[in-house]
């Protein structure tokens, strides 16, 4: 263990010195802000027309804005002793945080664009979950050099205290696990984030659009336009309007997902981390230390699946529920979704066994774990399912037709009938869904049908169960059983499994549930 | 700590936990139940008297005090029937709920910190809570309604158990 060598030569050394941020920073965040200021201050002074006291105001915001980046840079201070990584700021409202080094679970650089320019990086590092809020949320040093940057990330992961020395030598090169595909983009705008992606674009432009006071009707051409459209049949206005958004849909889908997967790589580096880099403007690039991750996940939103496609992301402790918290890849097509969660989850497999590493790389690449062949649940599991779907439809039904006699139009009764088929289809769809497996290293389940997710869990990352049973399920005699764990959601559903299999479950992956197992039933 | 016999376990996946929970527990459960009621319903009344308020509301009031009242006399002897708790050298195991059943099991070697807290009420009655929560958002376990002098035990046992586990336990 070099641990202990290492601790040795840490205490003989003086305390580690307080580090600044980089000196660039004097320019790069005053800038940021400013260009983030822009509309304020060129509304300032284009509406002023060039008074006096506006220009005071706009060069007032100015120097102030510089100041306080002065301020920031003077008060910040950081430094890596043996045992923590801890961050001073602020000259009113002080601020001291620190990160226990042995709490680090992912290291995350992320450079925006005019950091890019001066060569800069923001170090966000997260640690595992726990009480303090700043823990949580990660410790962000914005920012040092790229260089400091990825000598932080490595010193930072590698020499983790908690994390042992691999036993092989470690090879030189990063390896590459996957890289762009742009045939990828075709599935851009089958996701939803993408969808949500161009509400807030036009959110944005029709913010700019007032706050420059320019009325859309006042563009040649539009008003025109509406017009011809109001005095059309209504249909033709709905089909332009949808059309126009779809468009609106497909191409800020596709930037959208350019510029967050621009230069994709996934790579695992000699350290024993998985890194993803990633992004056009903003480049970003996460570090995932393999000792802490506890699976995978592959998610197929239903749009998403109907283009057969798929996206995986890592379970790993400490990554938050952000979005894009653990992505490991853009969407992809499935097979090659399941094929990135294989080769992520490999090494760590290979390591808590025996066998050669080239024959478990094989054998696991050939049948990823996420495409175990999974046991079905109970009949009555698709009992549940249609009876939630088409319940909670039929009640919807109910209320339009009483809305139709009583005060609404006449035809939402019978046109709310066209929900049932979709709905039964749903519930059908979540049914087969349905299922869990376990094989010598993971627990594997699948659920959802809107969103379905497969998870694939390390045995020894499973911390707990909870068993829930509604009277419901108490008279077909099928429970809920979750997986604990310290990765991802904290907890992974396993619905409607039949009461006696899910003990036997538990107690195949944790011994420790024999003792409380109902020995005659 | 009080032991008795397991009652009714036909139907369910695992046999209930070794150990009831304080039969104070019981006038824990009703005190909270009135006390939401009287939340609920006050502000009903006050309407009602000072402003004259509809007749439905009337209604609603009734409904509230005979269901809180209801809830008060029934409930919490149910609760305490289903509440019920084990810890082994090996798991932290209980059983909680009420419509819905909740069997939740820690293994010993996960556990991170052990809590107890007491509320005003269970302080008034004597009582605690012990939580045990692991490395997960979702893992915490918690005992409700122990006498605060067995839970101050359990929690101490429980310290020195986990202390003596390697590992960081995730």
């Amino acid at each position: 263990m070099t641990l202990s060598a290492a601790a040795t030569a840490e205490v003989g050394r003086h305390e580690a010195p307080w580090r600044r941020l980089d000196p660039r920073m004097l320019v790069v965040g005053p800038a940021g802000q400013l260009v983030r200021l822009l509309p304020l201050l060129l509304i300032v002074v284009v509406t002023g027309q060039g008074d006096t006291p506006r220009l005071l105001i706009a060069a007032g915001i100015t120097a102030l804005v510089v100041i306080g980046g002065v301020v920031r840079w003077r008060t910040t201070r950081y430094r890596i002793t043996p045992e923590r990584v801890e961050l001073h700021s602020g000259l009113v409202r002080r601020q001291h945080r620190s990160v226990p080094r042995d709490r680090i679970r992912t290291v995350d650089l992320t450079s925006p664009l005019l950091h890019r320019v001066f060569r800069l990086s923001v170090v966000t590092v997260h640690a595992a979950d726990s009480a303090s809020a700043a823990e949580r949320n990660g410790l962000g040093l914005d920012a040092v050099s790229a260089a400091e940057g990825e000598r932080l990330r490595q010193e930072l992961l590698e020499r983790s205290p908690a994390a042992p020395v691999p036993d092989e030598p470690a090879a030189a090169e990063p390896e590459l696990l996957a890289g762009m595909n742009w045939a990828w983009l075709r599935f851009a705008p089958l996701t939803f984030s993408s969808l949500a992606g161009v509400g807030a674009v036009l959110a944005a432009g029709f913010n700019l659009l007032s706050e420059l006071r320019v009325d859309p009707r006042d563009v040649p051409g539009v008003d025109d336009a509406a017009e011809r459209l109001a005095d059309g049949p209504v249909w033709v206005a709905v089909g332009a309007v949808g059309v126009l958004l779809l468009v609106l849909a497909v191409v800020g889908s596709t930037a959208l997902f350019i510029e967050r997967w621009w230069g994709y790589r996934l790579t695992r580096e000699p350290d024993g981390t998985l890194r993803v880099h990633r992004g056009l403007l903003t480049r970003r690039s996460l570090s995932v230390s393999e000792q802490r991750l506890r699976g995978v996940e592959v998610t197929e939103p239903l749009l998403l699946r109907a283009g057969r496609g798929a996206r995986t992301t890592a379970l790993s402790t400490g990554l938050g529920k952000e979005s894009q918290g653990g992505a490991l890849q853009p969407p992809t097509p499935r097979a090659e979704a399941h094929r990135i969660g294989a080769a992520a989850l490999t090494p760590t497999f290979s390591k808590a066994t025996f066998l050669p590493d080239s024959y478990m790389n094989v054998a696991l690449l050939k049948s990823p774990p996420s495409l175990t062949p999974l046991t079905r649940h109970p009949r009555v599991a698709l009992r549940r399912r249609m009876t939630r779907a088409l319940g909670s439809t039929a009640v919807l039904v109910a209320v339009a037709w009483v809305l139709a006699e009583t005060t609404g139009p006449g035809w939402i009764g019978p046109f709310s009938l066209a929900l049932l088929p979709p709905a039964a289809l749903l519930g059908w769809d979540r049914y087969r869904g349905l299922g869990h497996a376990l094989t010598p290293h993971y627990l594997v389940s699948r659920l959802g049908g809107l969103n379905r997710r497969t998870v694939v869990l390390q045995r020894q990352g499973v911390i707990g169960w909870t068993v829930r049973q509604s009277p419901f399920q108490r008279q077909v005699g099928v429970v809920t059983l979750e997986a604990v764990t310290a990765a991802g959601d904290g907890g992974y559903r396993i619905l409607d499994i039949g009461d006696a299999d899910a003990v036997a479950l538990a107690d195949a992956v944790t011994p420790e549930v024999r003792a409380f197992a109902a020995r005659e039933r | 700590m009080q032991t008795a016999q397991p009652s009714g376990s036909v139907g369910l996946p695992l046999r209930p936990p070794a150990h009831q929970v304080d039969p104070r527990a019981t006038t824990w459960w009703r005190l909270r139940g009135l006390a939401t009621t009287v939340v609920v319903a006050v502000p009903q009344l006050v309407v009602v008297l000072i402003l004259g308020g509809p007749a439905w509301l009337v209604g609603t009031l009734v409904a509230t005090v005979v269901a809180g009242l209801v809830y008060a006399a029934v409930v919490p002897g149910v609760l305490f029937r289903i509440h019920r708790w084990e810890i082994t050298d090996e798991a932290v195991y209980t059983l909680s709920g009420w419509i819905v059943r909740e069997w939740r099991i820690a293994p010993i070697s996960r556990v991170q910190t052990v809590d107890t807290e007491h509320g005003p009420l269970q302080q008034f009655l004597g009582l605690a809570s012990v939580t045990v929560t692991t490395a997960s958002a979702r893992g915490p376990v918690t005992i409700r309604g122990l006498a605060a002098a067995d839970a101050a035990e359990l929690a101490r046992q429980l310290t020195e158990t986990t202390q003596a586990a390697a590992g960081d336990a995730t």
